[in-house]
């Protein structure tokens, strides 16, 4: 009997046991792991080379960097200008494109009715998100730039233009982004609100928009830094290569010449003096840390938000 | 077996005294009237006609509150529920049951026009809510579900606070008095304010299972419905929190009409007063085989197909 039990143990041991090396498994392991490793050095060394060349001219010349108009003079150039311009062109964008994106999600997902047309929308709204970003600033150009030349708003090549350019450019970006959010809200969430006798403006404001809202929030942010690093539609809309000097005043800001951070590091890449290589790291640098900036802020808004349930 | 459970209608299971829940219902249920003006009296209950006792009146001489006329539902071409008439008794538990797939479900969703939100789906026949035609052209389908409440198979809290998931409704139709006495009282009735009471503030999602079942239960009550349509709320619930659901539903039929459907046999036999059984006919669309009183459905079923269902032969 004990025997008996002896070799039922062994055989159960046995079938526990892993018969051999799960080679493929280890090799696919293997793989995914090289992949994010490939990944994670591909930015190490994009960002450790810029920090490289781009650091010592920050602690050098400090706040005044960030601070100075450009300049053909390496020694007084800054990025003042595109840090307004990057700055108001994120605010035109988040005003413009934001609520027109987030409301057309809302309409796709919940009210339109589900039929061919509509899917027809869809796909070509994800067909948009892959058009290049300079035909967009060719439609920037043909568009915005003509429509405030006409209405006398300036020579058109204003900030406005590039606000507008950029905004559609990510239009579809945060529709694709903001739909995803709203579609992945468990159905049981609307059943139930609509089960208690909930509109359907009820239901989309006071339960799917909370829900989905954080999964909005970092689509939105990552388009958004996605259109603060465009430079080939800003320049077709007008954005201003090369030294400018700005007046001051409101009007000046949005009917004036303007620049933004994408386009004077691609200004300063191309100028011969040696010493605008290093400037053209710090203004880099100086664009991530704004990018950053604005992702932070999405991360602070979601988490707020989500310990708000 | 089948008799026992058909004759234990009777709301209080014996096996339930054991329980420390079975002591709750009951002073629960006397706060609730005594603290809340305004459920008091449940807003269409029609006194005139309520039963003396629940067991010894036959359905027929109970006003009913829904009836169902030959109500067939489409989902496109696809016929799920064929030719179903059914009268539905106030304040009295009418099961639905029958195997898979039989459209009771589908059935349930179209007495509180939940299937309005399919699309490409119809229905035929008329259901009347009282006398009036919950499909007219006039009818808006939001105030149908608001006088016609519904729990879900899937306990479905909002991820909000307890209390703001029991005040969701009233906020909707803008409700003029107390909430803190409303929420109150629609949990004393779903029997769980004793469990809540000192975390309101809590996630409704930070409940147990049947918790959040009860709940949703105090949710659909607070808007103050006639009828609660239940769609297999204990399916996912263990055997404790089934048994206090049951216990609850019992109470909650002094001043509601409930509907369930429900998979399980004994479920139906402890907890309902009529039960109707449905099954899937050879094109699958669903319809009623037989309903009667739930005692007579599982003790002297008329027809061989529930005899078989009930007694565990097929479904």
């Amino acid at each position: 009997m004990s025997a008996g039990q002896a070799v039922t143990a062994g055989a159960v041991d046995r079938s526990l046991q892993g018969k051999r090396v799960d080679v493929v498994g280890y090799v696919f392991a293997g793989i995914l792991l090289i992949s994010l490793l490939f990944t994670l050095a591909i930015l190490a060394v994009l960002v450790g080379d810029q920090l490289q060349r781009g650091l010592p001219v920050l602690i050098e010349r400090g706040v005044d960097f960030l601070t100075s108009p450009l300049s053909s003079n390496p020694e007084r150039a800054g990025v003042a200008q595109g840090i307004i311009g990057t700055a108001l062109l994120a605010a035109l964008v988040s005003l413009l494109a934001f609520p027109v994106g987030i409301l057309t999600a809302v309409y796709l997902e919940e009210y339109a009715p589900a039929n061919a047309l509509t899917r027809f929308i869809d796909v070509n709204i994800r067909n948009l998100a892959g058009v290049p970003s300079v035909v967009y600033g060719l439609l920037g150009l043909a568009m915005f730039v003509a429509l405030f030349q006409i209405t006398g708003f300036g020579n058109g090549r204003n900030i406005l233009s590039g606000g507008l350019t950029l905004a559609v450019l990510i239009l579809p970006l945060v529709i694709i982004t903001s739909a995803e959010a709203i579609r992945a809200v468990p159905s049981a969430i609307r059943e139930a609100g609509y089960g208690i006798g909930a509109s359907r403006w009820q239901v989309v404001r006071t339960l799917i928009l909370p829900s989905a809202s954080p999964g909005i929030l970092t689509g939105t942010v990552l388009a958004l830094s996605r259109a603060l690093g465009e430079t080939a539609p800003l320049i077709l809309a007008g954005a201003v290569l090369g030294s400018f000097s700005t007046g001051g005043g409101i009007a000046d800001l949005f009917g004036g010449p303007y620049t933004a951070l994408p386009i004077i590091v691609f200004d300063w890449a191309r100028k011969p003096q040696e010493e605008f290589r290093a400037l053209t790291s710090a203004a880099i640098l100086v664009l991530l840390a704004v990018t950053i900036m604005a992702n932070a802020i999405a991360i602070y808004l979601r988490n707020r938000y989500d310990r708000r349930w | 077996m089948v008799t026992e459970d058909g004759a234990r209608a009777d709301p209080q299971p014996t096996t339930g005294d054991t329980m420390p829940s079975t002591t709750i219902p009951d002073p629960v249920r006397r706060d609730g009237h005594a603290t809340d003006p305004v459920l008091l009296e449940p807003p269409f209950v029609s006194t005139d006609v309520r039963p003396l006792s629940d067991d010894a009146v036959p359905a027929s001489s109970v006003a009913p509150v829904i009836r169902l006329d030959d109500v067939s539902f489409y989902y496109g071409s696809f016929m799920a529920v064929k030719g179903v008439s059914i009268n539905v008794p106030t304040n009295q538990i009418t099961a639905l049951i029958g195997p898979s797939g039989c459209g009771k479900s589908t059935l349930l969703r179209t007495i509180n026009r939940m299937n309005d939100l399919i699309p490409d789906t119809r229905v035929e026949g008329t259901v009347r809510f009282h006398d009036e035609d919950l499909y007219a052209s006039y009818v808006d389908p939001v105030e149908v579900r608001r006088r016609i409440g519904m729990v879900f198979q899937k306990a479905n809290p909002f991820p909000k606070s307890i209390y703001e998931n029991v005040a969701f409704g009233p906020r909707l139709t803008g409700y003029k008095g107390s909430m803190d006495e409303l929420v109150e009282s629609s949990l004393r009735r779903a029997a769980l304010w004793e469990e809540v009471k000192d975390k309101l503030r809590q996630s409704g999602m930070s409940l147990s299972g049947g918790q959040q079942q009860r709940l949703c239960i105090a949710r659909a009550i607070a808007t103050q419905p006639e009828v609660i349509l239940m769609d297999e709320p204990c399916s996912a619930l263990d055997p404790r929190a089934t048994l206090q659901i049951e216990e609850l539903m019992a109470q909650l039929k002094e001043n509601y009409t409930i509907i369930i459907v429900t998979h399980n046999m004994q479920q139906a036999a402890r907890a309902s007063d009529r039960t109707v059984f449905m099954n899937m006919a050879d094109d699958r669309a669903g319809y009623v085989v037989e309903q009667d009183q739930t005692v007579t459905i599982f003790t002297n079923p008329s027809n061989q197909m529930t005899e078989d269902y009930v007694s565990g032969r097929f479904g």
